[in-house]
């Protein structure tokens, strides 16, 4: 801090509590701050929503929808961000297991959001004593946040005139809130950008310290716009700081069933990663050659899956640029899996910085995908940059590149010109436009105010404003719900339509990831096969944000002979390691859980979402309706790039006579089926889960689950025909 | 005709399961072969013939997203 900023820290508050116990891994209480009211509570969990909603991402959602009522917008007061923990949360037996999952109401979509972020807070918050941090109302000023785990006390500081960026702030509250070089290991900081403070599409970073490198490093909280909330309530910061982590910190009931589930899970990455996914080697980017090859790479906006110059953003590029000599890193104690990867030393071409050799964590996939093949700049130097700005700004890189990609295709449609962008060429694969528009949203300035605001609020001002025409813009911007889509090409992929398109948030993979079962594999055939995929793997998704546990663990290392021992699905589910996670869950907590019983834990607070959906005014069918880019060929220009398949799918599955058809006429038959196969998706999909022709949850259904509470009664019933 | 992951596919003479990974363009390094229900090991795919008729498993180990 400088000397200045230090004489403008006030001190608002402080509160002094018991230091934590930790019993079969819950601390049953939440802390909560309101920040107008200078106020901090203990609370309690009850003991029904323990019962109910398992942890984690459940409580988040349960007391968020509690908090605020159908008229609360993101920006209201009355909103909360919630940082939750999970039962399993902090186990240094397994890897995956340093999750934080974060609940908020989300300015892209207006309803309740979930994000899932690496780091250590999870962890030290609850061995601090808390399951959940709940935070309400909003500061005047800036204000850092700090709770001390071992010494039980919570400050709230003032600390006006502070720039929120990220990248130098995370260092400097290192410094100042460590007491020396080891001591940083025992902090974790959430800090955000200018870029959420001025767009919808605000992250949050969440930081662990790398002893190797003696860095702070940061993972994201990412989607739907939780760090624009975050700002908006003028945080700049929450410290949190804990000291004294081992393997008995759960106190878990039996830490055999820990250690036996460990111990697998380790020997199987110590031995096939390497001939698996990499993850310790590049971790998820390594997906950008396999996308590539199997036409699931968005390119110049999901037009196209592949692209010839994609070679320059491949896998082995990101092997020579990633500054490791060993496996990677692990964002949380014990995780063998260690995906986490950086470019040290990285110098910034532009922007603030421009000229600073900074240390850039990642790219994963997503940005290396997003920047890269969908905004048609396939240079490593950019993707690094772009990756490097939107962290710091705390933007994200999803959000960013999907609307810069809808953007750029305006811009070569003539939908918008240099006029309206105020200069900037927004061609794709216009680089230093790319990084223009990026500091211009961050700021909140000139083309970037209106880029900042996300695809679906884009669309309306182009239609409003310039006369756009609004099919088009409906057909061509890939969001749904209001979030925009993150990096697959879904075209032939039915399931992952689905997948993105009955997401509660939105369209993010982290609910379902089918392309390949189904598109490749063909495991999936038939609409019953596909909503039993849909069903069952956003269920078993949920569920890792119910206990605090990373989906890697589970599928991007398998056992060996799992595909010879088990088939189809089944081999998909990748049965011991659902095993570990029954182990996991009896290990820590003493209830013994089947795989079964896992997934009505998650069916509960799934349902829960949805119905959270219905009452912020969303969550019907009209709402799980996506572009038709995410469907089939929306352009000409997109159908003959793939003529041969699409003419082959009209003639044999059709039954429709291609000769002397014109290109427009194939698009719009393809069309008109391809949407029906939608449409019937859906229902399979909703009949699956027990919901209503129009996607709502039975009110059988919702008393099955037992979690027929009197508002969710009373909520549901107006939509029961 | 064989099948290919349940697709209809021409078959041609000579055709051995290396070669028909790479005319299906199936690059991903882990992939699991099965001609018939039998499981064939990666080191047979070059002798391996694929006959008139055969039903052919290529199934990919892509975890994703």
């Amino acid at each position: 801090m400088s000397k200045e900023n230090k004489d403008n820290q006030k001190l608002l508050t402080s509160f002094e509590f018991e230091p934590g116990k930790v019993e079969k891994g819950y601390t049953d209480r939440r802390l909560y701050i309101n920040l107008s009211e200078n106020k901090i509570e203990e609370k309690p969990i009850d003991l029904e929503a323990k019962e109910t909603f398992t942890g984690g991402r459940g409580y988040g959602i349960w007391y968020l929808w509690n908090a605020v009522s159908s008229n609360t917008k993101w920006n209201d007061p009355e909103n909360e961000i919630i940082f939750c923990t999970g039962p399993i949360c902090g186990v240094t037996q397994y890897s995956g297991t340093g999750k934080t999952h974060v609940v908020t109401l989300s300015p892209e979509t207006g309803t309740v959001n979930d994000n899932n972020v690496g780091g250590y807070l999870a962890p030290f918050l609850k061995f601090s004593g808390w399951d959940l941090l709940e935070i309400q109302d909003k500061a005047k000023e800036d204000v850092i946040i700090f709770i001390d785990g071992n010494k039980g006390k919570v400050v709230i500081e003032e600390v006006p005139g502070i720039n929120s960026d990220t990248y130098l702030l995370i260092e400097k509250l290192t410094e100042k809130y460590a007491d020396d070089e080891k001591d940083k290991r025992n902090l974790s900081i959430v800090s955000s950008g200018r870029g959420a403070e001025n767009t919808n599409l605000g992250i949050l970073n969440v930081t662990w310290y790398d002893v190797r490198r003696k860095k702070v490093r940061i993972k994201q909280a990412g989607r739907g716009g939780t760090g624009s909330v975050f700002r908006d309530k003028k945080i700049l910061a929450i410290v949190t700081k804990y000291s004294g982590v081992n393997a008995g910190s759960n106190n878990a009931a039996y830490p055999e069933l820990l250690k036996k589930a460990g111990q697998r899970l380790t020997k199987e990455i110590s031995k096939l990663d390497h001939i698996q996914n990499g993850m310790r080697e590049t971790g998820t980017v390594n997906l950008l050659d396999h996308m590539q090859n199997y036409n699931c790479l968005p390119v110049h906006n999901f037009k196209f899956g592949s692209h010839p110059d994609a070679f320059k953003i491949e896998n082995k590029i990101w092997h020579q640029r990633m500054t490791q000599n060993q496996a990677g890193d692990s964002c949380w104690m014990g995780c063998a899996m260690r995906c986490a990867h950086a470019v040290d030393g990285f110098e910034l071409s532009t922007g603030p910085l421009k000229g600073e050799k900074v240390l850039v964590d990642g790219p994963e996939y997503e940005t290396t995908a997003g920047f890269g093949g969908n905004c048609g700049c396939f240079d490593p130097d950019f993707v690094l940059e772009a990756n490097f700005y939107c962290d710091n700004y705390g933007m994200d890189t999803i959000g960013v590149s999907t609307t810069m990609a809808f953007l750029m295709e305006c811009y070569e449609n003539n939908i918008i010109n240099k006029e309206i962008t105020e200069g900037l060429e927004l061609n794709f694969g216009n680089i230093k436009a790319a990084l223009e528009l990026i500091h211009q949203m961050a700021e909140g300035k000139g083309f970037g105010k209106i880029a900042g605001l996300g695809i679906r609020q884009i669309k309306k001002i182009l239609v409003e404003k310039y006369g756009a025409d609004a099919e088009f813009l409906q057909d061509i911007g890939m969001e749904c719900k209001g979030m925009e889509f993150s990096e697959y090409v879904t075209k032939e992929s039915l399931a992952q339509q689905g997948g993105y398109g009955m997401a509660n948030k939105g369209p993010q993979h982290d609910e379902n990831w089918l392309i390949f079962m189904d598109q490749v594999n063909n495991q999936i055939p038939t609409f019953e096969d596909k909503a039993a995929a849909i069903r069952y793997f956003s269920l078993f998704r949920t569920w890792f944000s119910l206990v605090g546990l990373c989906k890697l663990p589970w599928n991007d290392i398998e056992p060996e002979d799992n595909k010879q021992k088990y088939h189809g699905m089944e081999a998909a589910k990748v049965p011991e390691h659902l095993e570990n996670y029954c182990w996991l869950f009896e290990g820590v907590t003493g209830k013994q859980l089947t795989p079964e019983e896992l997934i009505l834990q998650s069916e509960r607070v799934h349902n829960l979402q949805r119905i959270f959906n219905l009452k912020m005014g969303f969550g019907t069918r009209e709402h799980d309706i996506i572009p038709y880019r995410a469907v089939g060929p929306v352009t000409a220009e997109e159908y003959e790039s793939r003529r041969e398949l699409y003419d082959q799918q009209l003639q044999e599955i059709v039954n429709f006579d291609i000769k002397d058809k014109t290109t427009e006429e194939k698009i719009k038959t393809l069309r008109d089926y391809r949407e029906e196969q939608y449409q019937k998706l859906c229902d399979a999909v909703y009949e699956r889960r027990g919901w209503s022709s129009n996607g709502v949850p039975t009110l059988e259904n919702i008393i099955k689950l037992k979690i027929d509470f009197p508002e969710i009664l009373e909520l549901v019933k107006k939509y029961q025909s | 005709m064989i099948k290919v992951n349940g697709r209809d596919r021409e078959w041609e003479k000579n055709l051995t399961v290396d070669l028909l990974l790479k005319k299906c363009k199936y690059s991903f390094p882990l992939i699991m072969v099965k001609v018939n229900g039998k499981y064939i090991p990666k080191e047979k795919y070059q002798n391996t013939l694929i006959m008139d008729g055969d039903d052919v498993q290529v199934i990919h180990s892509i975890a994703g997203g």
